[in-house]
């Protein structure tokens, strides 16, 4: 059924460290190599070695960059895949029922077998998050990796997302955003973790960790306070910091 | 209303079988974990691909270029079989030969040069990552003219790290991430090492650690920096200086590290008329002699009890000779490097030059602590605990590939170690087998008899001016001029001068180019378009200048078309090789690693792996090192040669599973038949643990000599003290003051005195002849491409598939430029025509474009109007490997005078809003070469398993 | 939004189609026979036609039966039912008109209901869209129905209604644009709330995560012809509104009528293209156009 459960068991999802990640797009390869060899059908390329090459991709990694009033202009990577929204409009749309969110673990997923492709649900998402597979005729979205999470032919420790897995700067957290206990609720709560869009009213289960504040050796006049007493001068000429060393080494 | 949902197999089969070995989708070497499952006819295929999280490396992480393998593996751009030459040199065409036939052409083209004069063949191998194994070749084919592609890449950074300290940055050492509370990293870094860091910035970020950025670019790593310092191209050495100045002013210094571990209390000679004049003290043994603080004496620094007093002077014969230190005082107190003399030229604030020196020293004194480990030191003295000062750097190209790029990299090394925070808890730690100090690697050899081995190895490390590489009459015995006046410490050697310098027949003409893995008429080539007219150009008999070129890639590179002998190597999936402790090894600052690749699956193509054709090439020559004393072949192949080889008694070339007395063991031990297997069985690498206590301090650290010399990283202990003062520079200094027998030519005379300062200094970088050229332009490699292998790759080249040129706010409204707008850039070398993007977050004074995105038309099996080749373009037209004539009749490498290194980065130019071309393309626009490799497919949809 | 000729002809051509049906549901013209059989031929051709094309733009149509599983709360499928109730009540109703000479009112009046309420569900699937601004409105459910009614009206040969229907479209149609223009901006959605950077300073996209397209861009971010939509915009108010009123006005004639109706539909056509093209999706935020 379309409709959406009326509660979850769990809210599985992400969260994402814009602080931290460094736009490499680990995450965006792993991702499509997972993806085209499981969960469905594979995530094709057209015109892969052509004049326009688009395939398909789960998660792609955006940069922006930001100017603040004062001060440099700082850059952001920014991964973006899908957020397994609570209140998800890319289920509600659905007319087959092939977009569903599970009961379990909330996971938001498409029964590729049921999809007839008529793509409402990608223009349902305010997030971009699905995309239609041109030679499947099919869409396509972040499985979270249900068919590794659960999988008992992996080892314990393996069972998570492959974009989490592999991410070099460990920017990217796996876990039960609806148990605040769980490290990454801890995650969310210590640095201030946001929602994308709130007021699309889609209450994502994917969390955004914000950029810490940058800069602030050059902005931040009470930090070159502390540290002007660092650099007092112990002499200005050479000889007078000779006697100086030479008055230190003899307390050492 | 209940809710339904389909039952899914929450558990299927990920694979058959996993096999694990080395990525090389850049030089990282990072472990991966090949999923192998069968396809429906039952083969057994690559269905995927992820971190090997048992390896030191990557512990499981992998990046895009690594996950992307399985599309560099079946990519259609590979290569099928051996080819020769059939049309123009240039044009791509051939003829498919059997391995025999190729072989053939190639020994009839090697033996009478190696009968007649073995320097006739130049070998020079790009990003080869078994140097130890095809330098090894060239040794025994007797010529002089070997090297790899450091001299282009970043030898400045590793070249003074050796001098210095004994290691640099990523495969000789790392900061210690686990302890580290300042993190500061200089320039384009995103290229070398590249996991581990992203690893290690992970690591900081988790706790809140500061990450400072140097670098004129705010991407990648400088993106996620805390602060972000957006310096001048080509001034980080000033800056460094100045950080320097401050720190020294207010004495901020580790005077006991200094004093314990550096050469900062040694004597200098002062006598003035001395041919030794400013060459350290030193006794009978050649060790160098300090004042011990506790007798007040003269002696040698490595003596038990002794405390090198930095402040004492030594005077005899009236002459007063004084420490290091003394020294380093007088010239970085000077006021040249006040932050209020420097921050115009380096585009930062005097104010922030003196807060970022602040809050080193505040890390690196405040915040400093005790690790509980007993340690005892060279001079026998006994610690308790090993004292941590939790500031580290590091920097790779970006401040290496600068005409004072050597000086610069020494500087920010000096800072480390005035800070002491080298190889001390939460500083920059040394890989095994680093520490190594200059004085442990060998010097350069470059002596030619005909039918004969060289008389040693190529590259290594001069100590003056005796160890250049000069023939008897004085002119250089290199075809790239390596280890001569210009660049008397080029320990890379120089690939980039290799083809201008044959193909002038300067310093003489060669007959045979022999290149692997180097894409040299195309991205890896200063002057591209000029390397191609030298690649074909003829002389008057109408034979090429350079007579024949032998080239081995896997893949249809732009180089392809310009070769006569085509030897296609494998994918790095369907070789063996060794990541071996011999070359560029993949220690961890806790351990000993090594590793190896093997044929997870054999190729399906007439290909073999390139060090196994030199197997049997080596035989069929006759080369001592791959014969065996009745003349039969030596090694069947690679895999023969890893397992069998042996460089010294008990070292081969993979440390893991030698044949001991008692059975098997890492480190020194004989050969052992079936070590790939035990490789393989675990997982593909070889690990071994430093014990704690012998973690830190290495360089004077007993436990950790006594324990490399049982592994057989050295053959005896060796702990030195770190050449704040590198007397080898001194050294030329002296010849060029007119001391000695070798004597360089007049007209470099003045720039050996100015620029080898034994102490680091700055230098702006020559920019006669650039007048009206003032903008700097710069290249960085994106995180997700590694050189020019990306684009063949389906997944990656549509994350990266053209390249804008990047322009700061400022020049965008100077020029009146919109984003997608077309410019023209010239530098006095050329000019290309670019669509241009704006970027706030860089300095204003620097544009900038992704390296090796542009393709030339033909190449890589992609289509000719792929947007590589239509809109991505190289800012390698803009740069020459000479500077622009002065008018003194003399053409000066476009490199740094000490080590040769290309500074790509010293490039300035001039930008000019134009009208879009008319064929929307970038310029200039080359025509196609033939494509040797079959067309590409229209659509993939790769699943191997159903 | 991409604007695809398959969901542009469905949505006008049926649109017209069920217009036609709810007029001749309600007896209006109250024709039999032949006459009967010419009208209903023209609605179904038109109604089923549209449908049809509107399964060129899926990727699975032979699943299209799937699609009457979700009615409960997809518009999708609420669409699919009206439409196969409106076609079946109107057959059954037609037959009695063709064949019977009889008008079985009710069938006819739940028929002519069936009729509207698919338009009004076609509408839906836009109008319930959060994501564009432009279209989250009730004035595009009004806009759908106001146009299907007027067609119908025309195609009815309803003079007068079609007249005072068509200006009614017109209006509507005008307010349609005017409010659209304006309605992204009062979202509240913007590149700040997109990704959350907005506290620290002015957010402006850099790098795309891909250099080359995407179903994404192809799908939802149409910048070409935007150029164009104030001429398009005349043009179609024009043709749709201003043009078969103007015939209508004219003394009756066979021609005029059709010209009427041939002007009505290229309007519409217009429409729904600028409809589609003007339309901006949020997603496109992420990629720094709207």
């Amino acid at each position: 059924m379309t409709q959406l459960p009326t509660r979850t068991e769990k809210k599985l999802g992400l969260v994402i460290d814009l602080d931290t990640c460094v736009g490499c797009h680990a995450c965006v390869i792993s991702c499509k190599g997972w993806n085209t060899e499981n969960y469905g059908a594979p995530l094709s390329d057209q015109d892969p070695y052509g004049a326009d090459p688009s395939g398909t991709f789960l998660n792609r990694v955006h940069s922006y960059e930001v100017q603040p009033e004062q001060g440099d202009a700082q850059l952001i990577h920014f991964p973006k895949s899908c957020l397994h929204c609570e209140d998800a409009p890319c289920v509600t749309v659905c007319p087959t029922g092939a977009s569903y969110k599970r009961v379990e673990d909330g996971i938001v997923l498409v029964n590729e077998s049921d999809c007839i492709g008529c793509g409402l649900c990608a223009w349902a998402c305010p997030y971009g998050a699905r995309e239609m597979d041109q030679a499947e005729g099919a869409m396509k979205k972040c499985t979270l990796c249900v068919d590794r999470i659960y999988n008992e032919n992996l080892p314990e420790v393996d069972r998570e997302p492959a974009c989490v897995r592999t991410c070099p700067s460990n920017a990217r957290h796996f876990g039960d955003l609806g148990d605040p206990n769980s490290d990454v609720s801890k995650l969310v709560a210590e640095r201030g973790g946001m929602d994308l869009m709130p007021e699309q009213g889609t209450k994502p289960v994917n969390q955004y960790l914000p950029p810490r504040l940058k800069d602030r050796l050059a902005q931040d006049a009470e930090q070159i306070d502390i540290l002007a007493p660092f650099l007092e001068p112990v002499a200005t000429e050479a000889k007078g910091f000779l006697n100086w060393l030479d008055k230190t080494l003899e307390k050492l | 209303m209940t809710h339904k949902q389909p039952k899914l197999d929450l558990s299927p089969k990920v694979s058959d079988e996993i096999r694990k070995t080395t990525c090389y989708m850049c030089a990282c070497r990072c472990g991966i974990n090949v999923h192998m499952k069968k396809d429906p006819l039952g083969d057994l295929k690559v269905a995927y691909i992820e971190g090997n999280r048992d390896h030191p490396v990557n512990q499981g992480v992998l990046c895009a270029k690594g996950s992307a393998g399985i599309m560099q593996h079946n990519a259609p751009s590979r290569l099928s079989s051996p080819m020769k030459r059939v049309g123009k040199r240039g044009e791509g065409k051939f003829e498919h030969i059997s391995w025999d036939e190729a072989y053939d052409i190639a020994e009839s083209w090697l033996r009478p040069i190696r009968e007649s004069n073995p320097e006739k063949l130049a070998f020079f191998t790009g990003r080869d990552q078994s140097q130890s194994f095809t330098s090894m070749f060239a040794q025994s084919f007797g010529t002089p003219n070997y090297a790899a592609h450091g001299g282009f890449c970043s030898v400045n950074m590793a070249a003074a790290g050796i001098y210095t300290m004994g290691g640099a940055f990523w495969e000789f050492g790392q900061p210690d991430w686990d302890h580290t509370k300042l993190f500061m990293l200089f320039g384009v870094a995103e290229d070398h090492d590249s996991n581990p860091i992203k690893m290690g910035i992970g690591k900081i970020k988790a706790r809140g650690a500061r990450v400072i950025g140097v670098n004129p670019i705010r991407t990648g790593y400088n993106a996620v920096a805390d602060d972000w310092v957006g310096i001048t191209p080509g001034t980080d050495g000033l800056f460094i200086l100045s950080m320097i100045h401050c720190l020294m002013k207010a004495g901020k210094m580790d005077l006991n590290y200094l004093a314990q571990y550096t050469d900062a209390a040694v004597l200098i000679n002062g006598d003035e008329k001395s041919p030794e004049y400013g060459l350290k003290l030193r006794d009978e043994n050649g060790k160098e002699l300090v004042i011990d603080r506790t007798t007040g004496k003269l002696t040698p620094y490595d003596q038990k009890g002794v405390k090198p007093d930095l402040a004492a002077t030594h005077r005899e014969a009236g002459i007063t000779h004084r420490p290091v230190f003394h020294q380093m005082a007088e010239m970085y107190l000077d006021e040249q490097y006040a932050p209020e003399a420097v921050a115009e030229r380096c585009g930062i604030s005097a104010k922030r030059i003196r807060t970022l020196a602040a809050e080193l020293a505040r890390v690196a004194f405040e915040e400093s602590f005790e690790l509980a480990h007993e340690w005892t030191d060279f001079r026998g003295e006994h610690h308790t605990t090993m004292t941590g000062r939790p500031v580290s750097f590091h920097a790779m190209r970006g401040i290496s590939a600068h005409a004072n790029g050597f000086q610069t990299c020494r500087a920010l090394h000096t800072l480390q170690i005035i800070l002491g925070t080298v190889e001390v808890p939460g500083g920059f730690r040394f890989k095994p087998p680093y520490p190594k100090p200059a004085t442990a690697h060998p010097k350069p050899h470059c002596k030619v008899t005909p039918n004969a081995p060289l008389d040693g190895p190529h590259l290594g490390f001069v100590h003056g001016p005796d160890d250049l590489a000069l023939k008897d009459d004085g002119t250089p015995a290199r075809i790239d001029k390596a280890f001569t006046w210009e660049n008397p410490m080029s320990a890379h050697g120089l690939m980039h001068m290799v083809i201008s310098n044959a193909y002038a027949g300067d310093p003489y003409k060669i007959d045979t180019l022999f290149m692997y893995m180097a894409n040299m008429s195309w991205n890896s080539s200063m002057n591209t378009t000029g390397v191609q007219d030298m690649l074909t150009d003829t002389d008057e008999s109408g034979e090429y200048v350079i007579p024949r070129i032998i080239y081995s890639d896997a893949y249809s590179s732009e180089m392809v078309a310009y070769a006569d002998l085509i030897l296609p190597d494998t994918t790095y999936l369907e070789r063996h090789d060794c990541i071996s402790l011999l070359d560029r090894p993949i220690c961890e600052a806790d351990a000993v690693a090594d590793a190896i690749r093997w044929p997870v699956v054999e190729p399906d193509r007439n290909v073999k792996g390139f060090q196994s054709a030199l197997c049997d090439l080596g035989a069929r020559l006759g080369l001592p090192a791959f014969t065996n004393d009745d003349g039969s072949q030596k090694y069947a192949d690679y895999a023969d040669y890893i397992v069998n080889h042996e460089r010294r008694p008990g070292v081969g070339p993979l440390a893991g599973w030698r044949m001991g007395e008692n059975g098997l063991q890492g480190g020194r031990g004989g050969v052992n038949a079936s070590q790939l297997d035990n490789y393989i069985a675990n997982g593909g690498f070889y690990v071994e643990h430093i014990p704690d206590g012998a973690n830190y301090y290495k360089p004077w650290n007993a436990d950790y000599q006594d324990w490399a010399v049982k592994m057989g990283l050295y053959d005896s202990p060796q702990p030195y003290l770190f050449s704040l003062y590198a007397e080898p520079m001194r050294k030329f200094q002296l010849a060029a003051e007119g001391h000695g027998d070798r004597q360089p030519p007049d007209h470099l005379r003045q720039r050996i005195k100015e620029k080898m300062s034994p102490l680091p200094i700055w230098y702006e970088t020559d920019q006669q002849g650039n007048e009206g050229f003032t903008i700097t332009a710069l290249t960085q490699r994106p995180m997700a491409m590694y050189h020019s292998w990306g684009s063949q790759n389906a997944w990656l080249r549509q994350l990266h598939g053209r390249n804008p040129m990047y322009m700061p706010t400022n020049l965008m409204r100077e020029h009146d430029l919109k984003d997608g707008d077309w410019a023209e850039v010239t530098s006095p070398h050329g000019t290309i025509t670019v669509p241009v993007m704006e970027m706030a977050a860089l300095n204003p004074n620097t544009i900038w474009t992704w390296n090796a995105i542009g393709k030339r038309k033909g190449a890589w099996a992609l289509d000719k109007d792929a947007p590589e080749a239509t809109k991505g373009f190289l800012l390698n037209h803009l740069i020459h490997e000479l500077l622009p004539p002065k008018g003194d009749g003399l053409r000066w490498a476009n490199s740094d005078p000490i080590t040769g290194q290309a500074a790509w980065f010293d490039l300035k130019v001039a930008i000019k809003k134009t009208a879009q071309p008319a064929d929307a393309q970038s310029q200039p626009n080359m025509p196609p070469i033939n494509s040797p490799v079959a067309s590409a497919p229209d659509e993939l949809k790769w699943k191997v398993g159903k | 939004m991409h604007p695809a000729p398959s969901v542009i002809f469905f949505s006008t051509f049926s649109g017209l189609g069920f217009g036609l049906m709810i007029f001749l549901g309600l007896g209006m013209p109250a024709t039999t026979g032949f006459n009967a059989f010419i009208f209903f031929t023209i609605a179904y051709l038109l109604a089923v036609g549209g449908l049809i094309s509107s399964t060129f733009h899926l990727g699975h149509p032979e699943r299209a039966l799937k699609a009457f599983t979700q009615w409960r709360s997809s518009w999708l499928s609420r669409e699919a039912w009206c439409a196969v109730a409106a076609l079946i009540l109107m057959a059954v109703y037609g037959a009695g008109l063709v064949f019977f000479d009889q008008r079985w009112i009710i069938i006819g009046l739940l028929g002519a209901l069936a009729s509207l309420a698919t338009v009004f569900t076609t509408s839906m699937i836009y109008g319930q869209l959060k994501t564009i601004p432009r279209w989250n409105s009730p004035l595009t459910p009004a806009n759908f129905i106001s146009l299907c009614i007027a067609g119908g009206a025309l195609m009815a040969g309803q003079t007068t209604a079609a007249i005072i229907l068509l200006a009614i479209a017109g209006v509507i149609q005008v307010a349609t644009w005017l409010r659209g223009d304006t309605a992204f901006a009062q979202s509240t959605t913007d590149m700040a709330t997109a990704t959350g950077l907005g506290s620290i300073g002015t957010v402006r996209a850099f790098e795309p995560p891909h250099t080359g397209t995407n179903y994404l861009l192809r799908e939802f971010v149409h910048e070409i012809g935007r150029k164009h939509a104030q001429k398009l915009r005349i043009i179609a108010i024009s043709l749709m509104a201003i043009l078969p009123i103007v015939f209508l006005l004219l003394p009756f004639n066979h021609f005029m009528a059709l010209f009427a109706v041939v002007a009505h539909i290229g309007g519409v056509l217009t429409a729904r293209w600028l409809f589609f093209a003007e339309a901006e999706h949020v997603v496109g935020l992420y990629y720094g156009k709207r």
